[in-house]
């Protein structure tokens, strides 16, 4: 088959300012087919797609569009071409309705009512076509993030793209909803589109694409057919050596409780009652997974425990120590001071305050520790220190901790707040989505980090809502449906199960033998 | 009674209109992004223009074109410094206050010798009010010869085009093309960009169109309201039409009624000048000058809802961190 490709790119550089984000890039997208694009956090994926995109400009190299070689000046013209994307991070207007954002850059005409009404038919169109129902009129501030990430797409596809780039769409879907987004892929293959998909799982590569291309460091190191390679290679590929694709660990030695909650309810600021009478207990030694579909009083299960949201009732034993969290005050350094360590589920809202340097970010929450403040100045030196042995310890790229925290990839920016939580040592730590769009490297490294925190007598409770994470990770398993624990399983607890009792079927094992047993 | 109530809401009219063109030019800048504490130096800069070319050609309109030049000018300046060099639009905006205030009364005292005055305009050099039809023979009707020849007619043509662009505003914000961009670049610039269209000309439409309005609220003050160019004459209308922005939560109708209670007070106070309210004494006119500011202050605390401004309003777009 000789047919042109839709997409070829040559010879593509990107440098931001000493960052070499992409060198020397090819790449050549057959017509009609599903190419994935692997790699490390930071190692460019994002930035190539976006030069494709016309968002960022290449600083050389040559595009190529259905084999004509083209200049892509901004979106505007890429989109002229055909080409379509959805962002790792959405671009969309927040308190615009679905349809506004849809009309937005393509609205006809100078007066909006054509547009809109035009755009509406199509949309119907569109969702029929594709199954990808979504309420026009809805603003999207009150869609969930899958939901905004449809109106992405009806926005690449109002625009007729014939090449659709997708970054990391699954890193906020739940798993019915990925299965949704790979079969509407299906369908836009063989209508002859052609797309392209970053994302970290092998196991949607392996399942969904045609062709696959590794980047690394920002060169693009391999490119396969899908069908001729393996997770393994390609993990291989990704880091530059073989990479464990499960986690390494003894069975737990677990000791005392650690960490007790007993009826914990939490209200919402909407006054929704989102954690509903919540009682279990984490052991020194073990990790308690705490599976759900996001959205089940998880995230306020853990906030509430980490002294950011109140609690309505309900208590709180640690290391001895009884707090009534109906009553309480504490806040989050009241918590960390009681040697509870948080990693929280938002990096960017919670964990990290992206315009300060690493440095600075590597002790907030502990800056008023003595090592690093005597009260009034802060100790800089100390700080610093503290902040290049952790950079160190946890190959923190680039090992610079003066570059804001902004300019650090994903997966970095997560080490960073890992690291400034494990290394304080804590007796109890609570984790939140501790991978979210982190790279296999990181991963493997993250999650051996968080065993070696249990075999040295922590406690660990681990909010994920990615399944296998938590059967990996777990030595007992907790599943949160509408803000109650609806089951307790073991360590190799049935995933089907598992996923039953997410969706809220009843636990007909009742609370299962070897869970309570314990 | 009547007749003072009217008498009080004609001058609230009178006073409302240079807030109203300025608040609704701080409306298109910041729903673009750009915040802009500058409103008050381009007035005085409108002012200035207008005050000057209307004396010396003896023609508003040419004044009222000057004026809309100067603020238009100094919109660009400030769009220069915080749009295309993305520097802090706060700083920008206060370093246009203290340029249009310095460089008004320096021009002012240079050309014309009167302490920086501009000299009283010629005939012709003013917007006369406009008188209409039937108003005389209305005026003794009761209730509706009041409202209709005293509260509706009589006004300049400055004002009917203050109250008239609010209506005119939202159409344009929530009913054209540009409107939508010009919320959605204020919101999320990145979401324009890679929508195709450029967000740096997009907001220098916004500077430009808020420099026009600010233009129309300078010429006002010193060839319609006024008789020409005093020093200093905005004297923190421009702070107070930011006010009541953020009152108005960046909406067009809000705005209005926002800056006619700000003239309304500014009314009432003129009015009880030196008058003795029973059981209370006199009320200090530096009472009702301050409360615009202190119904601000109120309503940021949070009393009658949060005024949320535009998500990327005073951030610089940038999309290449290096
Ligand atoms: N706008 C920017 N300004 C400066 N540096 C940037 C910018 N965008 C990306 N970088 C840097 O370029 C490198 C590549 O980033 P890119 O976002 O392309 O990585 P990625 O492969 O998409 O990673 P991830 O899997 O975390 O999304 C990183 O080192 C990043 O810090
Ligand atoms: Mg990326």
């Amino acid at each position: 088959m000789n047919e042109t490709p839709a997409i070829e790119l040559r010879g593509i550089n990107k440098s931001f300012g000493p960052v070499h984000a992409n060198k020397d890039i090819d790449l050549v997208v057959k017509k009609g087919s599903i190419h994935g694009i692997i790699g490390e956090n930071g190692a460019g994926k994002s930035t190539l797609m976006s030069i494709l995109y016309g968002f960022y400009h290449a600083d050389d190299g040559d595009i190529l569009v259905n084999g004509k070689k083209v200049t892509i000046a901004d979106s505007k013209a890429a989109i002229g071409m055909g080409i379509g994307m959805v962002h790792q991070h959405f671009m969309l207007v927040d308190n615009f309705s679905v349809l506004e954002n849809i009309v937005l850059g393509a609205e006809d005409s100078a007066m909006l009512a054509g547009g809109l009404d035009r755009a509406r038919i199509e949309l119907k169109r569109l969702e029929e076509e594709y199954e990808l129902r979504v309420d026009p009129d809805a603003l999207i501030q009150d869609l969930p993030v899958g939901l905004q990430q449809r109106v992405e797409i009806l926005k690449a596809l109002y625009r007729s793209a014939e090449v659709l780039i997708l970054d990391e769409p699954t890193g906020v879907l739940t798993p019915p909803e990925a299965d949704h987004l790979f079969k509407i892929l299906e369908v836009l293959k063989n209508e002859g589109k052609t797309i392209l998909l970053i994302t970290h799982k092998l196991r949607e590569i392996m399942a969904a694409t045609d062709s696959v291309s590794v980047m690394r460091r920002g060169e693009m190191v391999a490119t396969r057919e899908t069908r001729n390679t393996s997770m393994e290679e390609l993990a291989e590929l990704m880091v530059g050596r073989s990479v464990l694709l499960r986690v390494d660990k003894k069975p737990a030695v677990a000791a005392e409780p650690v960490m007790q909650v007993e009826n914990l309810s939490v209200t919402d600021q909407r006054g929704v009652q989102v954690v509903k009478d919540v009682s279990f207990s984490v052991r020194a030694g073990e990790i308690v997974g705490i599976a759900g579909v996001s959205g089940n009083g998880q995230s306020e299960l853990l906030e509430t425990l980490a002294g950011i949201r109140r609690a309505t009732g309900g208590t709180l034993r640690i290391n001895g120590e009884t707090i009534d969290l109906g009553t309480s005050t504490l806040d989050a350094a009241d918590m960390r001071a009681k040697s509870m360590g948080h990693v929280p589920e938002d990096r960017h809202r919670m964990g990290l305050i992206n315009s300060f340097a690493e440095y600075e970010n590597s002790i907030l929450g502990y800056h008023r520790d003595p090592a690093y403040s005597s009260g009034l100045l802060m100790n800089i030196a100390a700080i610093k220190e503290n902040a290049v042995a952790e950079i160190e310890k946890y190959d923190i790229r680039p090992p610079n901790p003066m570059l804001k925290t902004a300019s650090f990839s994903g997966g970095n920016q997560q080490k960073i707040v890992l690291a400034r939580e494990i290394e304080r040592d804590p007796d109890v730590l609570l984790v939140g989505q501790p991978t979210r769009g982190v790279d296999i490297g990181a991963i493997e490294f993250i999650h051996s980090r968080l065993v070696e925190l249990r075999d040295a007598g922590k406690g660990i409770l681990l909010v994920s809502v990615e399944l296998d994470e938590i059967r990996a990770l777990a030595d007992r398993i907790l599943v949160m449906f509408d803000g109650r624990i609806v089951g307790e399983r073991g360590a190799n607890a049935d995933e089907g199960e598992l996923g039953l009792l997410m969706a809220g079927v009843e636990d007909q094992a009742k609370m299962s033998v070897e869970g309570s047993a314990r | 009674m009547f007749e003072t109530l009217i008498l009080i809401l004609d001058s609230t009219v009178r006073l409302s209109t240079p807030l109203l063109l300025a608040c609704l030019a701080g409306l298109y800048s910041e729903r673009s992004g750009v915040v802009d504490i500058g409103l008050e130096g381009k007035m005085l800069g409108a002012a200035f223009g207008a005050g000057a070319v209307a004396y010396v050609t003896a023609n508003a309109w040419l004044g009222l074109l000057a004026g809309i030049g100067v603020s238009v000018a100094l919109g660009l300046l400030h769009g220069f410094a915080s749009i295309s060099n993305r520097g802090n639009q706060i700083v920008s905006g206060v370093a246009i206050n203290f340029l249009a205030a310095g460089l008004t009364a320096l021009l002012g005292q240079t050309w014309f010798r009167q302490g920086g005055r501009t000299p009283a305009l010629p005939e012709g050099g003013r917007f006369r009010d406009i008188v209409w039809p039937y108003a005389e023979q209305l005026r003794d009707v009761p209730v509706i010869g009041p409202l209709y020849s005293e509260l509706l007619s009589g006004h300049n043509i400055l004002v009917y085009a203050g109250f008239i662009a609010v209506p005119l505003t939202w159409w344009v914000l929530f009913r054209t093309r540009f409107g939508l961009r010009l919320r959605a670049v204020g919101e999320n610039p990145a979401a324009v960009d890679t929508a195709g269209i450029s967000v740096a000309w997009l907001r220098y439409r916004a500077v430009i169109a808020c420099g026009i309005l600010c233009g129309f609220a300078g010429a006002y003050l010193s060839i319609a309201q006024g008789a020409g160019f005093g020093v200093n004459m905005t004297a923190g209308k421009g702070f107070i039409a930011l006010a009541a922005l953020i009152f108005a939560k960046w909406r067009p109708a809000s705005a209005m009624f926002a800056c006619l209670l700000f003239g309304f007070l500014d009314a009432v106070a003129i009015r009880m000048q030196g008058q003795e309210v029973p059981g209370i004494g006199e009320i200090p006119v530096q009472f009702f000058q301050a409360l615009p500011y202190i119904l601000t202050v109120i309503l940021l605390a949070g009393f009658i809802g949060k005024a949320v401004p535009p998500k990327a309003a005073g951030i610089p777009y940038l999309k290449e961190r290096s």
